[in-house]
This record gives structure tokens, sequence and C-alpha cells, in this order.
């Protein structure tokens, strides 16, 4: 952020129900951001944003249903608050998951696959190019251009994504689709992240590595929403 | 099924100890049937342990307990979204292979098996699948780690109800971990001797404070209770094997075990989710175990 009015820093909750989420804490306390570890619906009073962590999806969303944090993570969203998922965190995002049952956000308009690419002995790691760190963090990163490398662990994929939601990166890859397709409608590349508004999807995980550029990108969203 | 194309590393040690990370705070199920596995997603865990028999039967029944019947461990596999684990006899290379082949997410190589080999563990490094394995103290759990284990359980002992000694074995790892860290360097080789531990990673205890890799608790967990009581000592995690279904209400209190995980610290809401459970599962008191059963001496 180039701006000279010495805002304070945005308030990050991170939900910490299940998961991953001690990293996204450490992560925001990186980037000199105090990170409110979010249990109850109380916890989300006066943030500014949302993470919700990579872990077991199912589970994450049964706690959020039963601690009742569902309908005010979306009044948050309604507010213009940002909310980024990364991976479990994507899957509870998305307004479709093929039909699963289980308890979802819905805030995204994203069609979202689970364990996309197999079990746990294909999960992997990639580089992934995200052109917006240039457009959009100039000036912050130590090399804004460079690929981002990224952990991919039984994650999921954007299998499309409505009018409402951009793409930030992809992987090269194919998406082996029915067999009725033809081969010119298999996907030869892979959407794992996604952006709509002031809300963030990753299929990986961020918090995993050192580089902070999600971060950086996640608060200047939350940020800019105050 | 998605196939990546190029520039990707598969199976890396990131991902494995990645996959522990996002485990945590989370109930790991043992389960011997289907309907098993699906009442343990539908309360909330983060995976299941595919399993013929909870320990409880296997101290009752005694026997050699071996690695599950491969259709078993496939039907749970396709009947759950959570992921899959099972259970290979300490240093049975083969059964490892085995559950590797069959594409489920982690192998535990687990005492509560009678182990196929009585000096040395699977070297763990050579498979693409990730192990956990179990521990009494800091020692055996680096020399786990050292072996490639990319995921650590305080052993405790299973089938027993009795959460006693996974204390004892939390508190073990946790205290040397403490011990390692005030230590002035010098001291870190004579400690590593005496633990039977490798020195490069006592040394990235004192540096860090913390196993490098995610330590679950296990053994003994029968309420929610015990499964915050392990929390609050520092587990980040929590295995429930017999707890669960050798109670009266298996469904109640695998959700109310999940709840508690959460909410470990908040000893308000642990009165509300602790209320009408039904019945915990029998326990045993562990001086009653005749000493040839004690299943955590297992391991080397």
């Amino acid at each position: 952020m180039h701006t000279n009015n010495s805002e304070r820093q945005p308030r990050i909750g991170v939900l910490a129900l299940q998961g991953a989420f001690i990293e996204h804490v450490r992560a925001l306390q990186d980037l000199g951001v105090e990170a409110i570890q979010v249990r109850l619906p109380e916890d989300l009073a006066g943030l500014d944003g949302l993470i919700i962590p990579g872990g077991e999806s199912t589970t994450i969303g049964k706690l959020m249903t039963n601690w009742d944090l569902i309908e005010p993570v979306k009044d948050m969203a309604a507010e213009g608050k940002a909310i980024w998922g990364t991976c479990a965190g994507m899957i509870l995002l998305a307004k479709d998951i093929g039909g699963l049952n289980q308890p979802l956000l819905g805030l995204m308009d994203i069609k979202v696959k689970r364990n996309a690419f197999g079990s746990q002995l294909d999960s992997f790691e990639a580089d992934l190019s995200v052109p917006a760190f240039e457009k959009e963090l100039s000036g912050q990163g130590d090399s804004d251009d460079k690929p981002f490398h990224a952990v991919f662990i039984r994650a999921p994929l954007i299998e499309a994504l409505g009018p409402q939601a951009e793409e930030i990166a992809r992987i090269p890859g194919e998406e082996k689709t029915q067999s009725n397709f033809s081969q010119d409608e298999q996907r030869q590349t892979i959407v794992v992240a996604a952006r709509q508004n002031n809300l963030l999807a990753t299929a990986f995980h961020p918090e995993l590595t050192p580089d902070r550029r999600f971060h950086q990108l996640f608060l200047k969203m939350a940020g800019r929403q105050r | 099924m998605a196939q990546v194309l190029n520039g990707v590393e598969k199976s890396t040690w990131k991902t494995k100890v990645g996959l522990a990370q996002m485990l945590k705070g989370g109930v790991i199920m043992d389960v011997v049937t289907v309907d098993q596995a699906k009442v343990a997603e539908e309360a909330g865990a983060v995976a299941v342990m595919a399993l013929e028999r909870v320990p409880a039967d296997i101290r009752k029944q005694g026997g050699v307990a071996r690695m599950s019947a491969p259709e078993l461990v496939s039907r749970i596999k396709e009947s759950v979204s959570i992921p899959v684990m099972a259970k290979a006899r300490i240093g049975h290379i083969v059964e490892a292979q085995i559950l590797e082949a069959l594409g489920i997410d982690y192998i535990d190589e687990s005492e509560v098996l009678t182990p196929a080999d009585d000096q040395f563990h699977i070297d763990k490094h050579l498979f693409k699948i990730p192990f956990v394995c179990g521990c009494r103290n800091l020692g055996e759990a680096l020399r786990r780690i050292g072996e490639g284990a990319a995921m650590i359980r305080t052993k405790g002992e299973a089938g027993t109800g009795n959460v006693v000694e996974a204390v004892r074995h939390q508190r073990a790892v946790q205290g040397d971990i403490r011990r390692i860290q005030a230590m002035p360097r010098e001291e870190l080789m004579t400690v590593a001797k005496e633990l039977g531990a490798p020195y490069d990673l006592v040394l990235l205890i004192h540096e860090t404070g913390k196993l490098p890799v995610v330590n679950f608790a296990a053994g003994g967990v029968a309420t929610p209770a015990d499964a915050a009581l392990m929390m609050q000592l520092g587990s980040e995690g929590v295995f429930v094997g017999s707890g669960i279904f050798k109670s009266g209400d298996p469904a109640k209190r695998a959700k109310a075990i999940v709840q508690a995980v959460t909410h470990y610290n908040n000893p308000k809401l642990l009165a509300e989710i602790s209320k009408d459970l039904g019945e915990p599962m029998v326990g045993i008191e562990i001086s009653q175990i005749p000493q040839d059963q004690v299943l955590s001496q297992r391991g080397w």
C-alpha cells in the first residue's frame, strides 16, 4: 500500500475450528498484522477480513454449522469484508461442489471439485505465474514477477467460473472430462485460484511456504474494503 | 481425476508433512466397517483409520494382529471423502507396500499390531505415502522422524480407555523438548546419545523448540475431557480408537470429541459438550495388564 495516511493495519481473523490455522496466524504476524483466532461468532466482531484455512472441509463446515458461524460469515461477506479460503476454505466458499452433501458458505460463483487430483499420493508442488502480483503488489514484494511456489495437498480445483468470478492462477494440466466430450473440450490448463470482488480462493496452501505475496494481496483486499 | 502435466513434484516431504498439518485440531477415528466410517465422517472426523479390529478387541481376543484385509481398506476408502489411514505392522515392509498400492492417504506403522520385526522399523523415506508412528518419549519420536515418519503420535496404551499413558508420553515428549531448548549447545551431543536420537534433529529441537512434524495423541482417549486434556498438554490433534465404537452412543460421543478438540480451552463449552453422551467404554487399570501385553513397549 503506497498511501501515506497512517491507517491502522486491517484486523484479520483466522477461522480456528480445525486445520492449519496457526500457519496463517504466523504468516500474518510475519507481515506485522495481528491475527485473531475465530472459534465463535463473537470473535468476528470488528474484523476487516477472515481467512478460512486448509483442513478437512467436511469437518470445518460441520463445526461452522454447529457453532452458528455460517450466517455471520455470510453477513461479513455481504458487508464487503474480505474473505479468503485456502484449499478446504475454497471448497467452503464455492457455490457449487458438484452436489456433494456438506455444509457450505456458497459465496463464490465458482464450481469446485474436491480431491480433484486423487489421494495423498498425488499431492504435489508446482510453480504458478500470478499476473495479479505484478499489477497490484508493485514495490511490495522482493520480485513480483517470479513464480509462486505452491503446495497442493489432496487439493480441489476450480472446474468452472461464473461471470462474477475472475481467474487468478492456473497450472498446466488436464482435467479428464466425460468421454462424450471432444478432445477440444478437455482443458489444457487447470484453474487453481480465483477472486470475486472481496472474496479470494486458492486451491493450494500459501501458508506452508515462506512467500507472502498471497497474504499481501489479501491484506490489500481487506484494507480496500474499509 | 485431473492430471498435472509438467514441472511438478509429487509426494514431496512438504506434502507428506503438509497433510498432517491439515489434520491438526482434528480427530482421527478407528473404524472397522463402512458404516462406522460414515458415522465418523458425519461426526466431523478429519480422517479414519481402517482396521479389522479395534485395539480393545485385539487385546481381548489375542493372537497375531496384522494389516487389515485390502478389500476392507478399499471399501472404506470408497465410502468417505476424508483421508483414510491404515496400520502396518512394525517393520513389515510389504504390508506397507500393499497399503501404498491401495492408494490410501497415510500409513500408521503401529505397535497396536503384532510387530513383524523385533529390531528394525520400516525405512519410510523409501515410500511415496506418508507414515505416522507412535512414541513414548522424544528419543523414540526423533528416531521415527529420522526413519522418515512425517507425523508422530504419542502411543498411550491402546484399547484401555485409560488416558494415563497418553498423558505420560505426551508430558515426556514436551518435557524433553523444553529441556533441550534451554540447554547450552555443547550439551546436545550427549543428550542425543542418551535419547538415542539423531544429533541433527536434537539440534533442530534446540533451535525451534518444537518437533519438525505434527504431533497427535493416541491410546486411551475415551471422553471429550480426555481429548481436551491431551490438547492442553500440547497435542495437535487426537486419535481415538476403541473409545468411540466401544461406547454406548458412538455417533454422539464421536461428535462431542470433535467439538472438544476445537474448544479444548473453553471449560464452559466443554461442560456442555460433555453432557448426555451415554456410557463411555469400560476402562482398564494399566497395572492389571500383564507385562507382555503392554502394547506401548513395542517399537525400538
